[in-house]
């Protein structure tokens, strides 16, 4: 340990393949990506887009987490995921440490909010104001860090599809900084009718199951959840019996500046990203085992992405996928659920596959795994997030060399 | 490390874009709804662009040109910016549509421009800047952490200077939603943008050095938050009596302003006090209006009646101290001193 090292100690993850880390490694190995028709969220496109819905009811969202039902679901989804990753790295009372908890999320409490809208249209003095109190997004992470007892720092970012990749990198410079002992960072986000109309007319909606890196892709499946991971300085993660899952050795965040939405043709913002990632985990193009894509399934983002991929990996592109065709587009929550899923991949030796791939691009040289593997060697994996607004955002989570 | 406030700009219900000082006396604003008083956008905006664009996106641009003007920098080393609400218009146009038109024919325009990253993004997007790009979403404490985290960025010394500003703006939904919580009855609503050029070296109009930014989270008394100021004070080696003058975030709430009202008699019984939410209102980012405050008076060496409470302008204004709250639920500390 070289002193100002990051560890990561444990995670959780709550998405629409299972309620927890070891369901969703169930889905990976049995090969069940989680798209269906939606059930939860109420919505006129119902049966035109599939959706991947986290498979639970707001109350029983709320036994598992301790909240109340009538909240917003992406608190209810974020309790459920940070408990569970607080209790993986089994650290015991959270009020003898420094905590801080920084969780993303890219709509707060709309799911809420639309419903009271569309009374408040009808007349401003009605709809009941207990269904906006938590629109804003802070309020959603303060909802969690108020059930969990942590108040040392709270924080919410909101970076649209990067943004939990933005809170695992301001949380690990907490710690580097020390201003915290402890840092849970990741993201949360439940589907509303705000964000499927949203997308609907940007007409990157598939209405098959998603086919991220596949020369027939034509857009990406919403999804909805929430991932934390658990991190530490080298000082606490001395003192702990427990081995921890990896170290977070590299993390960039650069922005696209080419449009609003879209991404530029050679995604110079990803590649900045990536390259600028790796260096600071002092990592070469050859020392990369496994790229956990961001891979929505439009068109633009993953050309966009395999040409900066390919730009900087050359002809030595390691296994890739996007677990996107697993758990769907989770918006604000997917930098958290996925870093989830790369931490464990260095842990276990894990990689991932992509499901309903068939047709390679023609544009690239690669094509993503198409199967569940574990025992792997896998030193180092990097987890991409880029998202409108140009911000583009890379972790890299590297195993501890001894 | 020492980091200089090397350009401010600020978009608020007074004309502080266009004059870019404080008025000597404060206007008599005759409404609970503060509008920002918005500069002529065209000198730093495209016309078509800014007929697409919401209010809050606007005044962002303009207040980080105008700080990047001031700063005497084409393209900093990073933009972080700070808002609690984030795109409220554009949000609420969608979210209308939407309603109305049964989740038919709607057009992409609002929702591409409702996501809170949207000011980082365009500012990103103007300046064909690719450095670090962040916005952070959390309440009271929007503006602090953009701070913290510049302060971090330049102390981990990758970089030389950042863009770190605040926005947010009020529409007739917000003001209405939000005056159904009884939350103007003793105060206005207000709004507005403002931002700042740190860095590491001191430019040509430098106004001020930031020496620290602290945040409370739910603090239990009024003991808590007191013996938080001594704490944060003596971090930054300062004591009470190196404070020249204490700005507080009053606003006319008797409850909220008992929380200032206990800072200002037990921990700075001595020091003169100067308010700042007469002029821009009260919003959850309001303490970047209060910072851009601070700057100009540190600056300029002179509190004007305009914003002191109580007590006599002091002579030398060497350190401020900006302690904020809102709702009482999240409380921040910044000091300043002079270059």
């Amino acid at each position: 340990m070289s002193g100002n090292d990051v560890w990561v100690l444990g995670g959780g993850v709550i998405c629409g393949i299972g309620n927890n880390v070891r369901e969703c490694i169930t889905s990976f190995r049995q090969m069940k990506p989680g798209m269906a028709t939606m059930q939860y969220l109420s919505s006129t496109h119902r049966d035109s887009f599939p959706v991947v819905e986290v498979k639970a009811d707001n109350a029983t969202l709320a036994a598992k987490s301790g909240l109340p039902a009538h909240i917003s679901r992406t608190a209810l989804l974020s309790a459920v995921a940070a408990k569970e990753a607080w209790e993986s790295a089994q650290l015991g009372n959270i009020r003898e440490y420094r905590v801080g908890l920084v969780s993303a999320n890219t709509v707060g409490g709309m799911d809420k909010t639309e419903d009271f809208f569309a009374e408040y249209l009808q007349d401003n003095q009605s709809g009941r104001l207990r269904d906006v109190v938590n629109h804003e997004c802070g309020s959603i992470t303060e909802l969690v860090a108020d059930a969990l007892g942590i108040r040392h720092h709270v924080s919410t970012i909101s970076t649209a599809c990067s943004s939990s990749a933005n809170a695992i990198m301001y949380g690990a410079r907490l710690l580097r900084n020390n201003l915290v002992d402890v840092v849970i960072a990741g993201g949360t986000d439940a589907l509303t009718r705000f964000t499927l109309n949203g997308f609907n007319t940007l007409m990157i909606l598939d209405q098959q199951a998603c086919r991220p890196f596949d020369d027939t892709r034509t857009g990406l499946n919403l999804g909805e959840g929430a991932g934390y991971i658990v991190m530490v300085s080298d000082a606490i993660a001395q003192k702990m019996d427990i081995k921890p899952w990896c170290k977070l050795t590299g993390y960039a965040n650069a922005n696209d500046a080419y449009h609003q939405t879209a991404s530029s043709p050679d995604g110079i913002g990803n590649y900045l990203a990536m390259q600028q990632a790796m260096e600071m985990a002092g990592i070469g193009p050859e020392d990369m085992s496994y790229i956990n894509l961001h891979g929505t399934g439009t068109l633009n983002n993953d050309l966009s992405e395999g040409t900066a991929i390919q730009r900087l990996f050359g002809n030595a592109v390691p296994p890739v996928s996007s677990t996107k065709s697993f758990t769907g587009h989770t918006l604000g929550a997917s930098g958290g659920i996925e870093a989830v899923f790369a931490a464990l991949a260095v842990k276990e030796g894990y990689l991932y596959p992509n499901a309903q791939f068939s047709h390679q691009m023609k544009e690239l040289s690669f094509s993503p795994v198409t199967t569940f593997s574990e025992g792997n060697v896998i030193n180092n994996v990097m987890s991409n997030s880029f998202g409108f607004g140009g911000n583009c955002s890379s972790l890299v989570f590297s195993k501890e060399i001894s | 490390m020492n980091i200089y406030i090397n350009g401010t700009g600020c978009v608020s219900p007074l004309e502080t874009a266009v004059e870019g000082r404080l008025p000597s006396a404060a206007p008599l604003y005759d409404n609970i709804r503060l509008k920002a008083a918005e500069p002529d956008y065209k000198q730093w905006i495209d016309i078509k662009m800014i007929r697409r664009m919401s209010r809050v996106i606007k005044m962002g641009v303009a207040a980080a040109q105008l700080s990047l003007r001031e700063a005497g920098i084409q393209k900093p080393e990073g933009i972080i910016t700070g808002t609690a609400y984030g795109c409220l218009d554009d949000t609420g146009v969608f979210l209308t549509k939407m309603i109305n038109q049964q989740e038919e024919m709607l057009t992409p325009t609002a929702f591409i421009q409702s996501t809170h990253n949207t000011v980082a993004g365009q500012i990103a997007l103007l300046l064909e800047c690719h450095a670090y790009n962040n916005t952070f979403v959390h309440k009271g404490f929007s503006f602090e952490h953009t701070l913290i985290d510049s302060i971090m960025q330049l102390r981990e010394g990758k970089i030389s200077n950042i863009l770190a500003g605040a926005m947010d703006e009020l529409t007739n939904h917000s003001f209405n939603i939000l005056s159904r919580f009884n939350l103007f009855k003793h105060t206005a609503a207000g709004e507005g943008a403002a931002c700042f050029v740190l860095s590491t070296e001191k430019g040509p109009n430098a106004v001020a050095k930031l020496k620290g930014v602290s945040v409370l989270y739910k603090p239990g008394s009024y003991e808590e938050v007191a013996a938080d100021i001594v704490g944060f004070l003596a971090a930054y080696n300062c004591s009470q009596e190196d404070i020249d003058l204490v700005i507080t975030g009053r606003n006319g709430d008797p409850a909220g302003d008992a929380w200032y009202e206990h800072v200002e008699n037990n921990v700075f019984p001595s020091l003169p006090v100067a308010r700042f939410k007469h002029l821009c209102g009260e919003y959850p980012t309001a303490s970047a209006f209060g910072t851009w405050m601070a700057g100009r008076i540190i600056a300029s060496q002179e509190v004007t009646p305009a914003v002191l409470f109580k007590g006599n302008a002091p002579s030398a204004i060497k350190k401020v101290l900006l302690y904020n709250h809102h709702d009482a639920s999240h409380h921040s500390m910044i000091l300043l001193s002079i270059c």
